[in-house]
């Protein structure tokens, strides 16, 4: 199965064995991505929250 | 000297004013265009001396010499003139140039402000010309590919005008909170050109972050007309300008008060430059250039573009990254000039930028 990045638009592999509240990393672009629901050949997902670089500040 | 000779090249073009950066980044990528010729490149103040002498990147790559003479006594055998020389100055050679019937690309400001009211406001002179205004295409081919396809005349853009314009206009269509866009410019030192000033000794300049230009820019009428092109929107540009620790580049950090996410932003940019070859998206959180950065940019004529969300004062904190030499200058010009001779688009523009610098 497979979906897209909302990001960048590039194609994210879903292995056949996930479960929603797994998450996916887009391979182009990082990003991260938390499953919401899975079944049969439909996978939604939704971006998961981030830790940013804070530089030490 | 060492590819196609001259005689198998298609245009021959002359460069006024060539002794100058933007002169030599025109001489620097046009000796890698398969169909254009530099065979005139004129200055007062090198005539007779060899073009690599001042430009020494060129060594071994030309033995063109400057000439001294009028550009108008050597029209008979150019096809185009690119005009590198300061505002102002160009509104001198350009009603004698068009009356020759040569092509002419302008890197001055002198044709790209359409109003020709704002020239008293922002360059202090009375444009003599207004009705040649009209004839220039403004040379930025992601906005004006399709009246550049039957230009004559090209106005190309300004090197901070161009970054701010990138990375604005995709936004400039969103419900805004506020129609004033702050722009933060930093800046190389090869924007401000070659000639020395005593604020260009390496001891006054070297670690310097200098507000050089905080309010009043010149190319912020540019920017504001260049947006309402794009989205028919009205803005207003609050932009300040400062000199930084690094020769050539420009990151222009924009913030556009309106409320939106990442995702519809990125759709916003991807939609916006769909196609555009010399237009990158800097998105990979796993990079180490989370955003552009003008050090990733550099030699090359690329535009790359970024953003983030401040979500505390609904903001787009946009940026753009470019070589002002290139995409901001030369690079622009070329790519334009292509598009107005039917050449392949990217031809002589095709070099990677330089990593690590
Ligand atoms: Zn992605």
């Amino acid at each position: 199965m497979e979906t897209k990045c909302k990001i960048c638009g590039e194609k994210i592999q879903v292995p056949d064995d996930s479960m929603a509240g797994e998450l996916l990393e887009c391979p182009s672009c990082g990003m991260n991505y938390e499953i919401t629901s899975i079944s049969g050949n439909s996978v939604e997902i939704k971006p998961a929250e981030n830790v940013g670089e804070d530089w030490g500040e | 000297m060492w590819e196609r000779t001259g005689e198998n090249k298609l245009i021959k073009a002359g460069i006024v004013g060539a002794s100058g950066y933007v002169g030599g980044e025109l001489l620097r990528l046009l000796a890698n265009h398969g169909d254009v010729e530099v065979t005139v490149a004129t200055s007062n103040k090198h005539k007779d001396e060899k073009v690599a002498r001042i430009h020494p990147d060129l060594y071994g790559l030309t033995d063109l010499k400057f000439t001294g003479r009028s550009i108008f006594d050597l029209l008979d055998d150019l096809d185009v003139v690119f005009l590198a020389v300061p505002h102002g100055t160009s509104i001198n050679y350009v009603p004698q140039l068009m009356e020759s019937g040569v092509r002419i690309v302008d890197m001055s400001a002198d044709f790209r402000l359409r109003d020709p009211d704002k020239y008293p406001v922002w360059y202090g002179f009375e444009h003599p010309y207004p009705d040649l205004i009209k004839k220039f295409v403004y040379g930025m081919p992601e906005l004006h590919r399709e009246e550049l396809k039957n230009a004559r005349y090209i106005a190309v853009p300004g090197c901070i005008a161009s970054s701010s314009i990138y990375s604005i206009a995709p936004f400039a269509s969103l419900d805004l909170d506020n129609n004033v866009i702050t722009v933060d410019a930093k800046v190389g030192s090869s924007g401000s050109g070659a000639e020395l000033d005593e604020s260009k000794v390496f001891s006054e300049r070297y670690n310097s972050v200098r507000a050089y230009k905080p309010a009043g820019h010149r190319h912020t009428p540019e920017i504001e007309q260049e947006i309402k092109y794009a989205t028919g929107r009205d803005v207003k540009i609050a932009l300040s300008a400062h000199s930084v620790n690094m020769v050539r580049g420009i990151l222009t950090t924009s913030s556009i008060f309106a409320k939106t996410d990442e995702i519809h932003g990125w759709g916003l940019l991807r939609e916006f430059y769909s196609g555009e070859k010399f237009v990158r998206l800097i998105m990979d959180k796993k990079s180490n250039f989370k955003y552009p950065d003008p050090k990733i940019v550099v030699g090359s004529n690329f535009v790359d573009l970024g953003f983030a969300i401040d979500r505390y004062i609904n903001r787009i904190v946009s940026f753009g990254a470019i070589d002002n030499m290139i995409k901001g200058a030369s690079g622009n010009a070329i790519q334009s000039m292509n598009i107005m001779y039917g050449f392949n688009e990217s031809e002589g523009l095709t070099a990677p930028s330089l990593f690590p610098v």
